[in-house]
């Protein structure tokens, strides 16, 4: 064994330590989270329930209807003109929940301290992908394992630049951390491979643009999900008070800590329109990719077959979107089945379909 | 932004985008009680609204479904053998249904048709009425600004057409399309979004066209050859040739090349011993009788000659094997490419001897041997004759050999890999066992009875298979989806957005400033520009001294 063999032996260890630390630095956050669900159920806030029974205001021909300034939200007050905003017509207005930590301090204290574990986390798994990237010399997305654990990374590092941003997500913590930690675990128990350089066939500067993008819009596409499915279960709620319903307890304490069901189906309409161009371009560059490998650009391959059903599925989304009659929930149940397309391809296809893609590295 | 609200504000927020309106009387199911013109329209209509168009796209994913979970033809035809023979009941529904050719299949082709017929029908429309909408104005200012989604106002002791004409450059410096409409300057800005969507909405179908010619036009064939040999682009040359409907063979582009030599490289230790690194085809090619050009060919790298794409698909070993006759003449003297049936090559094949061999009696006969070859032996004695590592380590060639009629004069295509032994009779050693024999490189099998020798070389030369292909339309493709790409990020990122701004004069003789924005619904940053705009706007008209009673303006609560 030479000596580069050994550094990268030595790496790929390090690499897997990285992690698993990784995984115990997210389980920390994961009860720092609870912490912070728990302590924010104490507060009593209902806003919700009082923006949806209030006395009908700014029914047509009244005035304009004034917002107070929000954190995050849409309304912007200038020093001198104010400007005034007013919900799309038909649309609640209702304001946003106060977040996880429910408006109490020791709740906010708790939810930072989550978001420090997970930039922690974040920060020791990204170099572990790293020094397995550097062990492998190549792109770290050669088998699912390596597929796995970047992708969980990309999506804690999506989630927390649009905190850095100030974005209002930080009700998507608790979910995302855990499903990371899913993944993780997923990762290290069945998808293990060692660590190795690529096959010829997966030899191809095209490896770092599509499988990079690919993985990219996967975990854009999953804080969609996450926010359409919060979106369904809030928007039932709101539904509920609205008609008159009293929703139980516990869907009180949790959904009105939420952001308003507006404010999380536009969340997710914005993030899936966005990266849907860059999974067009995922998919030309696999193309393109396919091309070369191949001779031929697409052959109806299990891989094409779903990455283009996903794609399709979300081009439904964004014309159910401009489609008066698919709004809302309708368009959620869309966006919904779009991402389970998006998962069959990257696990089922892999598993379970025998398609030239098949670098999965499981047996 | 949803059909009431453009009822709402009439005039003002038609047009916003050139989105078919869902009429709800197209809606009604059961149409209208018509003649066949009626149908027709109301069919027409159907077929271009967002609704159907919505519903195909849904039909067009769930239709590819079965073909990426049932072997398709044409992706692998054993494959799809294999299936048949396993299935006994599903296979005739399965053929009736054309689920073995799902792409290709009507129902299929039905569906993607009517989507597009869709596109091209929402498209068209869509285009003049876009047309139209560059050529005329941006509507005039609602009634009341306020019942826009945003809004702002303020008192100013600037004359009203001072602030319409300071709100007009203003505008027009920020490249909106602005005029002046009354009492109230409207403007309009974000053009890009539409453009950018009939750009993608057209490229979609520049990229099918281009995809139907490749599909039409398309020649695709196969060819192996060993160290030292060439090939010629005609059709005589492949070993195997698939083409489109439309393919005319003088589209072979006239070329020819020669493999100079074929390398190689595997792990050599470790868990991954054997893994393929690098598989390196060295080729000298001429166009015509134009000068040679030297190139290699890797995996992800084909060569392409004017547009036509040389691929490289798979490699192997040929032994050079010397036959020899009954009197000690050479016969056949050269490599046999032999197929690999595993990843470490192990190999089968057929050495055929079919013309020049006469037995010891002189007389004329054909010979066939079986030969199984692996580059890297295990070792004498131990178990299965399998191969333990790709590369050339301990080659070793085993050998059974037959006499007799090939079979090859019969009329009928024949494998060259495959013996047909059906009219052979095989050699047997001298106790009437079957004689058969592992050669290493410079040893040689003697045949019984004096028929001849045959000897394992000291050479093992590789061959590689290529695959030659021409696909007219890729570069459509190509721009097509660049195209798209464009088009989508502008229909995506670029709001389209409305701006009026209205000053008149109050009743107290100050002028009061009303501004209101209108975007698409999903329009984040239009409180935000109005925002801007207004202060802008107002460095130039300032805010006037808040008289006693507030006109407008809310109150924060
Ligand atoms: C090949 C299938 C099609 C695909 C993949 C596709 C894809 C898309 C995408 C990605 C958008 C952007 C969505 C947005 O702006 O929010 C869009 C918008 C649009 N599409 Fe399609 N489309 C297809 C077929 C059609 C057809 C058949 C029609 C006509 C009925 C149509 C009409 C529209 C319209 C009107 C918009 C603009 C919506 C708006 O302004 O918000 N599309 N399409």
């Amino acid at each position: 064994m030479t000596l580069a063999a050994a550094t990268n032996a030595n790496l790929a260890e390090i690499s897997n330590y990285l992690i698993y630390s990784s995984m115990a630095v997210y389980t920390l956050a994961f009860f720092a989270h609870i912490a912070e669900w728990t302590l924010g159920s104490r507060s009593k806030v209902a806003r919700t329930a009082a923006a949806l029974t209030a006395p009908a205001r700014g029914a047509a021909g009244e005035g304009p209807k004034i917002q107070v300034k929000k954190v995050g939200g849409g309304t912007t007050v200038l020093e001198k003109p104010k400007v005034v905003t007013r919900a799309a017509n038909g649309a609640r207005d209702v304001p946003d929940g106060p977040g996880a930590h429910g408006g109490t301090e020791s709740g906010d204290l708790y939810g930072r301290i989550a978001v420090s574990l997970t930039v922690l986390a974040f920060l020791l798994e990204a170099a572990g992908v790293i020094s397995r990237a550097l062990s492998v010399q190549r792109a770290p997305w050669g088998n699912m394992y390596e597929f796995s654990t970047t992708f969980s990374t990309v999506v804690v590092g999506v989630y927390l630049a649009l905190l850095l941003a100030g974005k209002n997500v930080r009700w998507a913590g608790l979910p995302l951390v855990t499903t990371v930690l899913l993944d993780l675990g997923i990762a290290v128990t069945w998808l293990y491979t060692e660590s190795d350089q690529l096959v010829p066939a997966l030899d191809s500067y095209w490896l770092w643009i599509h499988v990079s993008t690919a993985i990219f819009c996967g975990a854009v596409f999953y804080l969609g999900a996450v926010g359409t499915v919060l979106y369904l279960f809030r928007d039932s709620y709101e539904n509920k008070l609205a008609n008159g319903g009293r929703p139980g307890r516990f869907a009180t304490s949790v959904l009105e800590r939420l952001p308003a069901s507006a404010s999380l189906d536009k969340f997710a309409y914005r993030v899936n329109a966005a990266v849907f161009p860059l999974w067009t371009f995922t998919i030309i560059a696999g193309a393109i990719w396919a091309g070369d490998a191949w001779g031929r650009y697409w052959g109806w391959d299990a891989k094409e077959v779903w990455s283009f059903i996903t794609w399709v599925a979300y081009a439904a989304y964004l014309h159910a979107r401009a489609t008066a009659g698919w709004k809302g929930r309708k368009a959620a149940y869309l966006a919904l089945i779009a991402f389970a397309c998006w998962l069959f391809n990257y696990y089922g296809v892999n598993m379970f379909v025998n398609s030239l893609h098949s670098y999965a590295g499981v047996e | 932004m949803s059909k009431t609200e453009e009822r709402d504000l009439g005039e003002a927020g038609a047009q916003l985008s050139t989105a078919p309106t869902e009429n709800p009387a197209d809606q009604a199911i059961g149409g209208p009680t018509l003649s066949a013109v009626g149908w027709l329209r109301w069919f027409w209509r159907q077929l271009t609204s967002m609704r159907v168009a919505l519903i195909l796209l849904f039909l067009l994913s769930l239709g590819s479904i079965p073909g990426s979970l049932i072997p398709q033809n044409s992706v692998d035809e054993l494959k799809v053998q294999a299936f048949k023979e396993q299935h006994d009941v599903l296979t005739p529904i399965y053929e009736k249904l054309q689920l073995f050719d799902v792409y290709s299949s009507v129902w299929f082709s039905a569906v993607y048709i009517l989507l597009f017929v869709s596109l091209i029908g929402c498209i068209v429309p869509r285009s003049w009425q876009f047309v139209g909408q560059l050529r005329s104005r941006p509507p005039g200012a609602p009634e009341r600004l306020t019942r826009l989604p945003a809004y702002t106002t303020w008192r100013t002791e600037t004359e009203p057409e001072q602030v319409r004409e300071a709100a007009l450059a203003m505008l027009r410096k920020r490249r909106f399309r602005a005029h002046d409409a009354g009492d109230a300057v409207a403007a309009e800005k974000g053009y890009l979004r539409e453009t950018g969507n009939l750009l993608f909405h057209v490229s979609l179908i520049v990229m099918l066209l281009a995809f139907a010619a490749g599909t039409l036009f398309k020649s695709e064939g196969g060819k192996l050859i060993v160290e030292g040999d060439g090939f010629s682009n005609t059709l005589t040359q492949y070993d195997d040739f698939k083409s489109g409907s439309l393919f005319s063979v003088e589209e072979l582009a006239p070329f020819s090349f020669e493999l100079d030599g074929f390398t190689g490289t595997y792990e050599k230790s470790g868990p991954q011993r054997g893994t393929p690194r690098t598989y390196e085809a060295a080729v000298t090619w001429s166009k015509g009788d134009g000068p040679e050009h030297r190139s290699v060919i890797e995996v992800n790298k084909p060569l392409e000659i004017d547009g036509t794409k040389i691929y490289l698909l798979s490699h192997g070993y040929a032994p050079v094997v010397t036959v020899r006759d009954g009197k000690g003449n050479v016969v056949t003297s050269e490599p046999v490419p032999l197929l690999p049936i595993d990843s470490n090559v192990t190999s089968t094949g057929a050495i055929k001897v079919m013309d020049g061999y006469r037995d010891k009696d002189g007389k004329k006969d054909q010979l066939g041997f079986q030969a199984f070859f692996v580059p890297t032996f295990a070792g004498a004695g131990e178990g299965d004759m399998f191969s333990q590592f790709p590369g050339l380590e301990y080659p070793v060639l085993a050998l059974t050999g037959y006499h007799g009629s090939l079979g090859v004069n019969a009329g009928l295509p024949q494998n060259v890999y495959q013996l047909d032994t059906r009219k052979m009779e095989q050699f047997k050693g001298p106790h009437g066992e079957i004689l058969k024999q592992r050669l290493r490189p410079g040893e040689t099998m003697k045949l019984p009875d004096g028929a001849g020798s045959i000897t394992f070389e000291n050479e093992v030369k590789e061959w590689a298979s290529f695959q030659i292909s021409q696909q007219p339309g890729n570069g459509w493709a190509l721009a097509g989806a660049i195209a798209a790409i464009t088009g989508l990020v502008g229909s995506l990122f670029i709001q389209r957005r409305r701006v009026w701004v209205r000053a008149v004069r109050g009743a107290d003789g100050v002028t009061v400033v009303e501004m209101a924005g209108l975007g698409r619904s999903e329009s984040a940053k239009l409180p935000e520009e109005l925002a801007e705009l207004a202060a802008t706007l107002n460095a130039q008209a300032p805010t006037a001294p808040e008289p006693v009673e507030v006109p407008v303006e809310g109150a924060e609560k």
